[in-house]
């Protein structure tokens, strides 16, 4: 069975990356075919919330914006919700696809959209593919870990990064009993000076949380985690939030340049040019960018080249806000393997953090507490991206 | 006046309020705010807005 027309676009995943090429594309060309193909079950839904919405008391429905049906008719789309893809065709130009019943089905393509995400990475040490532990990183995922805990529970979180620093402030806020174990010194490692990690650290700490820094989990057993240190967390609930690895299965199967990411070019062509990859599963000129500012200008070229003005991906400075309420934080991070040295202002909670190089220029930044707010000003000073 | 959601994160500008800490009066309608405004608490853009339903 085919579906769409083999001029079409087909976009295979309704995150907010396919999501919002789709609605970027209806608006420059409002007669294209546009079939989005999901796994999930179609919902859109503020991605960046999964990490805090908790304590606003936001279960699985009211985190949804648009039901499938909704999305399918302001997009003019149809979406297949629940089906999976289980190869893609280049030479017929078609990807097979599997329906929830079971059945196959193929549908062809004139070029086709890959925003498939990124799977979370596994904790893998002793014991650990039998002690429970969870992630949370789509909807469904969200339910279930809601679902799956009681109030007041001990939650153990394995990671302190963007994602684990914004889960631990978030259920320490719903009153959970939460304890955050890293072998980073400080929360945000990778992206933070010392002195403002160490200052999201003593704000995370006041708001409840026990930090394990500089430790990793050797064992796991059921509600039992072992530390390299000796000690052990006892634990009703247990999250990893220890990174991402972008899907990228279906591209090498179908012979597509892979790396890290599915390679692309600077206009998210990848090496078939009538296929496109965007968001979590792209490796782009500029690397992997697993954040939403960058995907939403993926979103933004790549529905203008789809619409018949091939348009380059640009990316100017684009600042990562952390939301961890006990301490607000933007971070502007350096390029990867910059040379420069962070340069402080202010004291306390309230902080402006420079990385300058060697010559003077000001390659990235961090804010925090009441000067988040210059956010806006100073990312017009960083060097762009792409 | 139509009050916008920020299709990613969720928040919502209502010009009822505006947001004076942006310089962006009470009173002063979506369409008014100058285009290079993002969004104060996921910093994408003011075309990522779309018109609050219901």
């Amino acid at each position: 069975m085919d579906r769409a027309p083999q001029n079409g676009v087909v976009i295979l995943g309704s995150g907010l990356g396919g999501y919002t090429l789709a609605r970027e594309l209806r608006k420059l060309d409002a007669q294209v075919s546009i079939t989005i193909v999901t796994a999930d079950g179609g919902e859109s839904y503020s991605k960046p919330m999964l990490s805090a919405a908790f304590a606003q008391g936001k279960d699985a429905l009211s985190l949804m914006q648009k039901s499938p049906g909704q999305m399918a008719e302001d997009l003019k789309a149809t979406i297949l919700a629940r089906h999976r893809v289980a190869a893609i065709r280049r030479d017929a130009k078609t990807v097979v696809i599997r329906r929830p019943d079971g059945d196959e089905m193929e549908l062809g393509y004139g070029r086709l959209v890959l925003a498939l995400g990124a799977d979370p990475r596994p904790y893998v040490a002793e014991g650990s593919e039998t002690a429970g532990l969870r992630t949370v990183n789509d909807l469904d995922d969200y339910a279930a870990w809601r679902a799956a805990l009681s109030p007041g529970a001990r939650v153990l979180l394995v990671g302190a990064g963007l994602i684990g620093s914004e889960f631990a402030n978030d259920l320490a806020g719903a009153g959970f009993c939460v304890a955050v174990v890293d072998p980073a010194p400080w929360p945000l490692g990778r992206l933070l000076p010392q002195a403002l990690g160490e200052e999201m650290a003593k704000a995370l700490g006041e708001a409840g949380i026990s930090f394990h820094l500089g430790r990793s989990v050797t064992r796991w057993s059921m509600g039992r985690a072992e530390l390299d240190d000796g000690s052990a967390i006892a634990y009703d609930q247990a999250l990893s939030a220890i990174g991402l690895i972008p899907r990228t299965r279906l591209a090498s199967e179908a012979g597509l340049v892979v790396e890290r990411g599915i390679k692309v070019d600077g206009s998210l062509a990848t090496s078939d040019p009538a296929i496109f990859a965007m968001g979590d599963c792209a490796e782009t000129p500029a690397g992997l960018l697993p954040f939403i500012l960058p995907l939403m200008a993926e979103a933004k070229a790549l529905a203008a080249t789809l619409a018949g003005c091939e348009t380059p991906l640009k990316l100017p400075a684009l600042p990562v806000v952390v939301k961890t309420p006990a301490l607000p934080m933007v971070v502007c991070p350096p390029a990867p393997g910059a040379v420069g040295d962070w340069v402080m202002e202010g004291a306390g909670r309230d902080r402006k953090a420079l990385f300058v190089s060697p010559q003077g220029k000001a390659l990235g930044f961090a804010l925090s507490g009441a000067r988040v707010n210059e956010r806006q000003s100073l990312a017009k000073e960083m060097p762009d991206l792409l | 006046m139509k009050k916008y959601v920020c299709v990613v994160c969720g928040f919502v500008y209502d010009p009822a309020v505006g947001m004076p800490e942006d310089g962006i009066p009470a009173g002063t309608p979506f369409e008014s705010i100058p285009d290079d405004w993002e969004c104060p608490d996921c910093g994408v853009s003011k075309s990522d807005f779309e018109v609050q339903e219901g």
